[in-house]
């Protein structure tokens, strides 16, 4: 019975070629316009670490002083210097990792190559280990360099083979502002997105192609990069007194054994708080947050308020869409009420009918959901041609493919539904006696 | 318009139809219309000028290597002088930031000593010399430029204020609302900041930003007399007419035969102001193409439906149009017939649509950064639709009039 079916969907499809046209081509515009901008969504609020985004935290302290305050108010999105460094040193998380991002002008060793400038992190020890970077020779440095204020320094894959041509280049040098740095390691292909772990250098930047221990940079004032917020006396602008400043410059982030250990690391940051209230160094109630990285992303507001509305305009799009098509589709299976008719009175009971028209609604769903796909592919090139920093990963995944298999079914089903119900409803006896 | 009942009751029989139309009008009119005011919105926001004399301007952005950011100053004075040489070049000078670069400095202004809280106002910064207003092509509308020896050499962090400063037309209205602010003083921090004297005041200058947050002091700016030692310079130059293309070429080859302590590296290290602008607005546009694309595709997919079910109708009540031109009705009478059916449609539809309209723009008032859709997107809305749907029903309604009367008496 179904190919059956199939063969008098086809027939009638052929029947009237330029109305199938438009069926087809307004689900397929429907469909590609909503797959294309709910995939630029998925990929931009996407998790950047799935296997640890909820044992990694971003503390949050309050370390202005009264100008200004007002209660429930969010404390700084970055800690200062200070807090940073006795956050780290405490080492109540399993590991913890202090950061800000910079730009250092690169020397090569071969003449022919001018000096040029990478993005950087000034980090600590653990950063490596703690986001999972993934390295290609070697690794990262250890506590001790941290300490000591190493000259070592971690390259990117593709820094390496502009530098080096691709080998392993462990322990060459590496010259930046003017200083001799030792490789120890090079990391692989690695870009997490959103970036997460700082947010002020751009939020769906490419990493870093440079990492060098935090107290190096300091120690040599390399460039930075990134917001930095004062209060009170404040510290000026990038000077060699960020360390004393009355400003938060620093991200710093914690790895926890599991989620469930957030409270008590939470209550280690409140009863810090309070210790630096009494010393005097606090001055406002205490004010903490302990958020994973999801929550981090949401309260950063990461993906593009742009990027939503089109989702949101599309879905509309598809919904007006299919309002067509449903009452294009209504109408010409009204229009074949006599040959229902003859149908029914021959014996074919609703269900058949329905079942008729519904492979008929399939087929229009079916055809409009591949062009649509056709056209998400379309749509998602184009995005990746335009200059937005995030444009590159605008791809479909299997995740996204899927859905938009099931919406292009499932779309096609709910416009097919309606029209089929009604017109298999019709009375035989009276559309045989208009005849 | 006597038609009125005899429609009605058509419409009755085919209620699930009118239904679809309607509704899909309506939905068409409520994004169309929130989508025109986005894409007016962001056409605003691209048009606003600069105050510049953009055809003929060009920005290099100039990092240091090898050299102190402290120890820059003569090398930046080197470099000056070389560019106001260069051929072509009608002047240049050295600064932090420009109009739409995406960076820059902001504070807060006041008429006297104030540290902390509400300041007067917010405005940029843009350290300059005598040459900048020359090399943006700004008006001076009240006052005088800088003179040589008020340009001071200075490392960023130890900036608090200079005695002069030039303001644009914006902050001066903004500090001195009564229009006499040449002469006047201001302040930029507390007690132990000097206050500065606004020796000019300029026509026009945008703030380097151009996010909605800056939207409230996007004319604001401040004129520095400051040259800056910094590791990281840009060049403002500005190209005798007609010779920009010349100056992209031998401008940055002019800095570099200075001094090779630099990198001038990046797609956005040497940049037209077409190409600022392209840049800074890029999003902007997109998403106005966008909205557009989408409009034309809606109107033309609404269209393309009622002339779809109209034309069923059409088919459908061939005998009966057969009928009523036997009986005596003229074409235009039939005619008529569906092109009211549409228009009451139509009105329904946009009844609805109004009010879905509104209702959509209040919830992305509420989501995102939008302002309040004003009646005029609505009314042309409504009547781009109910003319949209009058044109789209003419051809199926022509061939309904053009059913002969002798249609009545067949019979299928």
């Amino acid at each position: 019975m179904f190919t059956y079916y199939l063969e008098l969907a086809l027939r009638s499809l052929r029947r009237n070629k330029v109305l199938t046209a438009l069926m087809v081509v307004a689900i397929a515009l429907g469909i590609g316009a909503c797959m294309t901008t709910l995939t630029v969504l998925h990929v931009l609020s996407g998790d950047p670490i799935p296997s640890k985004s909820a044992r990694l935290f971003y503390p949050q302290l309050d370390p202005q002083d009264m100008d200004g305050y007002r209660e429930g108010e969010e404390p700084p999105e970055q800690l200062t210097w200070v807090d940073g460094m006795n956050l780290l040193k405490a080492k109540r998380a399993r590991r913890q990792a202090l950061m800000t991002g910079g730009a250092v002008p690169v020397q090569p060793a071969q003449a022919d190559v001018e000096p040029f400038f990478s993005d950087s992190r000034y980090t600590t020890a653990d950063f490596f280990a703690m986001f999972d970077a993934p390295f290609l020779y070697g690794q990262g440095w250890n506590e001790a360099d941290d300490d000591s204020k190493a000259r070592v320094a971690v390259i990117t894959r593709k820094l390496n083979e502009k530098l080096f041509g691709g080998k392993d280049s462990r322990g060459q040098v590496v010259r930046l502002k003017d200083t001799p740095f030792r490789v120890v390691g090079v990391l692989d292909d690695w870009r997490p997105n959103p970036h997460f772990y700082d947010l002020n250098v751009g939020n769906y930047t490419e990493s870093e192609e440079v990492f060098v221990p935090l107290s190096t940079s300091r120690d040599l004032t390399l460039p930075r990069n990134g917001s930095t917020d004062c209060w009170g006396r404040g510290g000026g602008n990038d000077g060699d007194h960020m360390e004393n400043a009355t400003c938060v410059w620093m991200q710093f982030w914690v790895e926890l054994a599991s989620a469930a250990d957030a409270p008590a690391y939470k209550a280690f940051l409140e009863n810090y708080s309070r210790e630096q209230k009494t010393l005097g160094r606090f001055q406002r109630p205490v004010n903490v947050r302990l958020r994973n990285v999801m929550e981090w992303l949401d309260q950063e507001k990461v993906v593009p308020s742009d990027v939503r509305l089109q989702s949101w305009l599309a879905i509309g799009f598809l919904v007006v869409c299919l309002v067509n098509t449903v009452g294009l589709m209504l109408a010409k299976f009204l229009r074949r009420a006599g040959e229902l008719g003859v149908r029914r009175a021959l014996g074919a009971s609703k269900r058949e009918i329905f079942k008729q028209l519904l492979i008929e609604a399939g087929v229009v769903g079916l055809a409009g959901g591949v062009c649509g796909l056709v056209l998400a592919f379309l749509g998602l090139w184009l995005v990746r041609q335009q200059p937005a920093d995030y444009a590159s990963l605008a791809r479909l995944d299997l995740a996204m493919l899927g859905a938009t298999f099931a919406l292009a079914v499932g779309s096609s089903v709910a416009a097919g539904l309606l029209p089929a119900l009604r017109a298999c409803q019709v009375a035989p006896a009276l559309q045989l006696k208009s005849q | 318009m006597l038609q009125i009942k005899p429609i009605l009751a058509a419409l009755k029989r085919h209620k699930a139809g009118t239904l679809l139309i309607a509704m899909q009008i309506a939905l068409t009119l409520a994004i169309v219309c929130n989508a025109l005011f986005i894409i007016q919105q962001r056409v605003d926001r691209i048009s606003r000028p600069t105050g510049m004399d953009e055809n003929n301007v060009l920005a290099i952005q100039n990092r240091w290597v090898s050299v102190d950011g402290k120890d820059t100053a003569p090398l930046i004075k080197a470099d000056v002088q070389a560019l106001r040489q260069t051929s072509g070049v009608q002047d240049a000078f050295a600064t932090n930031s420009f109009p739409l670069r995406g960076g820059g400095w902001s504070t807060g202004v006041n008429l006297a000593p104030k540290n902390e809280g509400k300041s007067a106002a917010q405005t940029t910064l843009y350290f300059v010399d005598e040459h900048a207003l020359a090399t943006y092509g700004a008006q001076l509308i009240a006052g005088r430029n800088f003179t040589a020896d008020e340009v001071i050499t200075a490392d960023p962090k130890d900036i608090k204020s200079t005695p002069q400063v030039i303001i644009t037309k914006a902050l001066a209205d903004k500090l001195y609302p009564k229009g006499d602010a040449l002469g006047k003083q201001l302040y930029l921090g507390g007690k132990d900041i000097p206050p500065s004297t606004i020796i000019g005041i300029v026509a026009r200058l945008q703030v380097p930003w151009n996010g909605t947050w800056s939207d409230n002091f996007n004319d604001n700016a401040m004129l520095l007399p400051v040259q800056l030692t910094s590791n990281y310079t840009i060049y403002l130059i500005r190209a005798k007419p007609g010779q920009l293309a010349d100056v992209v070429k031998s401008a940055p080859a002019t800095l570099l035969k200075t001094s090779r302590m630099r990198v001038i590296s990046g797609e956005r290290a040497v940049r037209t102001y077409d190409q600022v602008r392209g840049d800074a607005y890029k999003n902007d546009r997109g998403m106005a193409i966008l909205m557009g694309v989408i409009c034309v595709i809606l109107l033309a997919i609404t269209a393309a439906g009622i002339v779809g079910l109209t034309s069923f109708w059409v088919g459908q009540r061939r005998k009966q149009i057969g009928v009523r031109r036997a009986l005596g009705a003229t074409k235009r009478d039939i005619l008529s017939y569906f092109l009211t059916e549409n228009l009451m449609i139509g009105v329904a539809g946009v009844v609805i649509g109004v009010g879905l309209a509104i209702g959509m723009n209040l919830w992305m008032v509420s989501q995102f950064e939008m302002a309040r859709l004003s009646v005029l997107y609505v009314v042309v809305g409504v009547v781009a639709l109910l003319l949209l749907g009058q044109a789209a029903v003419l051809a199926p309604a022509m061939r309904a009039a053009k059913v002969p009367p002798v249609e009545a008496t067949r019979s299928v």
